[in-house]
C-alpha cells in the first residue's frame, strides 16, 4: 500500500516546523527533559549516544520500545529514534509506537548493504542522513521527507559534517547552473532520479529540510553549519558528553537561533566548561567510518 | 508594518504570503526590532523552544509593553499556546488571549491532518487547514470570538488585539488569514479580491533558484 501523497506533504511540513531548532540525543527520561529545558526542537531517543556506539563496537540495533516510550510520555516536543538501515521492520514497530520520526541511521548497524527502506510504504516521517546531493536524492526519491548531513557521528568532529554540506552546496550550484541537455549525464554519473534533478533546478535546493548531523560540539560549530545553509542541526554525543550538558544545550540552541550574529555566538560560547573529547578523523580505521554505511 | 517573530519555526513560510499581499514586513529577533510594527505574527514552531528562545533574547516584556501599546499579535499553532491564559497545568507564557489550550492535544505527528472550512467573515469560500502537532482550543473567555468551531475544540478565535489559530495558514496557498490579520493591524494591502495565490507552492519557503547557496 502507498501512502498517499497529502500525507508526505505534512510530513515535509513538520520538518518545517522544525527549521532553526537543535534536535538532541537523548537516552534516558532524565536527559530528555534537561533538552526540553534548554530549547531543543526535538529528541532523539536512543539507548547509546554514537560515541558509546563508536566505543563499544559490536552490533547497535533500534533501542527498546519501552525506553522511547517512557520519553514519548515524558515530553512535549516532537520524538525522533533510530530504525536501522534498511531494517524495514525495526521502522513498522517504531510506527506502531506513534513516534513522530524515524530516522533511517548510519548510526545504527545496517540491516541490508542493498536497500534502504521503502519509505514510501509507511504514514510517519522519516530523516534520512546523506553525503552529497546524489545520496540525499536517493533518499528523497524512497521517501525520506527530512535530510541531514552524514557527518561522522560520535566524534566531536565537525569536519565531515562540513565537507558533506559543501559536498552538497557544489554539487547543487553545479546542477543549476548547467545547460539542460548536460543534466543527464550529471545525474547517471551521480546516482540522481532525472526528475528530482528537475525539481532542484526549479527550487535552487533539495526539496525537503535539511538539517546538519555528525560532530557538532559546540555553538559556533551548529552556527558554522547553520551560515553554510543548514535549516537546524543535530547534536548527538556533543552534549551529554561534555562537563555540563544544560549549560552547553542551551548555548547551542542559542547560537542556531541567531547563527548570524557573532556577538551572540560570542555570548553563548563563554564558561560552557569542557566540551566533548573529540577524535581525529584520520586515526579511525576506514571499516569503523559511520559515513560509509549506506550508498 | 508587521513583524514576525524569527527565532524558530516557520518564518519565510508567513513571509512569503505577506509579500504576496505587499505587506511590509520584518523579522523581529531583538527587541529594537519591534519598533513601529503594527502588528507581530508569531509562527508555528515548538512552543517549549520558543518560549525557552524568547527569554534567552529577552523578548517577552518588549512584546507585552508592544502590545499594551497597541501592536496586534496572531499566533499560529505554537505561537497560539504561548497567547493562552491557560496551558493545561502548565504556567502560562504571554497570557493575552482568554483561552484555555491542550498541547498535542490530536497525538503525535501520525495524528496530523489537513481539511477544509468555511470561517465567516475571513473568507466567503472554504479555507485548507493544516493541523500539524497541533493543540486544541479547550473554551474562551467573554471578550473572545469564536472564528472557528469544529467537532469539540475551537480551532481560531480572535479578541480586540490578538488572533490565534490552532492551524497553518501559512503552510496552505490560500492568504484568507494574512489579509484578516493586515486588516486587524490596520495595514493596505493588494490582491483584496478573495483568491487563493495562484503562485503559491508547497517549496515557496525554499525561496527562487536564483539564490544558491554558499
Amino acid at each position: 500500500m502507498q501512502v498517499a501523497e497529502g500525507r508526505y506533504t505534512i510530513n515535509v511540513q513538520l520538518a518545517q516546523m522544525l527549521k532553526g531548532g537543535v534536535i538532541m540525543d537523548v537516552t534516558n527520561v532524565e536527559q530528555a527533559k534537561i533538552a526540553e529545558e534548554a530549547g531543543a526542537v526535538a529528541v532523539m531517543a536512543l539507548e547509546r549516544v554514537p560515541a558509546d556506539i563508536r566505543r563499544d563496537g559490536g552490533v547497535a540495533r533500534m533501542s527498546d520500545p519501552a525506553m522511547i516510550e517512557a520519553i514519548k510520555n515524558a515530553v512535549s516536543i516532537p520524538v525522533m529514534a533510530k530504525a536501522r538501515i534498511g531494517h524495514f521492520v525495526e521502522a513498522q514497530v517504531l510506527e506502531a509506537l506513534r513516534i513522530d520520526y524515524i530516522d533511517e541511521s548510519e548510526v545504527l548497524t545496517p540491516a541490508d548493504e542493498e536497500c534502504h527502506i521503502d519509505k514510501r510504504q509507511f504514514a510517519i516521517p522519516f530523516v534520512c542522513g546523506a553525503r552529497n546531493l546524489g545520496e540525499a536524492l536517493r533518499r528523497i526519491a524512497e521517501g525520506a521527507a527530512m535530510i541531514r548531513t552524514k557527518g561522522e557521528a560520535g566524534t566531536g568532529n565537525v569536519v565531515e559534517a562540513v565537507r558533506h554540506m559543501r559536498t552538497m552546496n557544489r554539487e547543487t550550484r553545479h546542477l543549476i547552473n548547467m545547460p539542460l541537455e548536460e543534466v543527464t549525464a550529471f545525474t547517471k554519473v551521480n546516482g540522481i532520479p532525472y526528475e528530482l534533478a528537475l525539481k532542484v533546478r526549479d527550487l535552487g535546493r533539495i526539496p525537503v529540510v535539511n538539517f546538519a548531523a555528525g560532530g557538532i560540539a559546540t555553538p559556533a560549530d551548529a552556527a558554522l553549519m547553520m551560515q553554510l545553509g543548514c535549516d537546524g542541526v543535530f547534536v548527538g554525543s556533543g552534549i551529554f558528553k561534555s562537563a555540563n550538558p544544560a549549560l552547553r544545550a542551551r548555548a547551542i540552541v542559542k547560537a542556531t537561533a541567531q547563527y548570524n550574529d557573532p556577538g551572540v555566538i560570542l555570548e553563548a560560547s563563554k564558561g560552557l566548561g569542557e566540551a566533548m573529547a573529540g577524535v581525529e578523523i584520520a586515526t579511525i580505521p576506514p571499516n569503523e567510518l559511520l559515513a560509509e554505511r549506506g550508498w | 508594518m508587521i513583524g514576525i517573530l524569527d527565532l524558530q519555526g516557520g518564518v519565510a513560510e508567513h513571509r512569503e504570503h505577506l509579500e504576496y499581499l505587499e505587506v511590509g514586513c520584518v523579522s523581529v529577533k531583538k527587541a529594537e526590532h519591534l519598533k513601529g510594527i503594527s502588528g507581530l505574527i508569531i509562527p508555528g514552531g515548538e512552543s517549549t523552544c520558543l518560549s525557552k528562545l524568547l527569554e534567552i533574547f529577552s523578548l517577552k516584556e518588549p512584546i507585552l509593553a508592544a502590545h499594551r501599546n497597541g501592536m496586534k499579535i496572531w499566533g499560529t499553532c505554537a505561537g497560539a499556546i504561548l497567547l493562552a491564559t491557560e496551558i493545561g497545568g502548565e504556567s502560562p507564557y504571554f497570557s493575552v488571549m482568554e483561552m484555555a489550550v491542550q498541547r498535542n492535544s490530536f497525538g503525535s505527528q501520525m495524528d496530523s491532518f489537513t481539511t477544509e472550512a468555511l470561517v465567516d467573515g475571513v473568507d466567503t469560500e472554504p479555507i485548507p487547514l493544516v493541523f500539524i502537532r497541533a493543540p486544541k482550543i479547550i473554551r474562551v473567555g467573554g471578550n473572545v470570538r469564536i472564528l472557528l468551531k469544529m467537532g469539540d475544540y475551537i480551532a481560531a478565535a480572535e479578541s480586540a488585539d490578538a488572533l490565534v489559530t490552532i492551524f497553518h495558514p501559512e503552510l496552505t496557498n490560500n492568504s484568507a488569514f494574512h489579509r484578516y490579520f493586515a486588516a486587524k493591524c490596520g495595514e493596505a494591502f493588494a490582491k483584496a479580491k478573495l483568491l487563493a495565490d495562484p503562485g503559491w507552492r508547497e517549496t515557496s519557503w525554499m525561496g527562487s533558484g536564483e539564490q544558491s547557496p554558499k
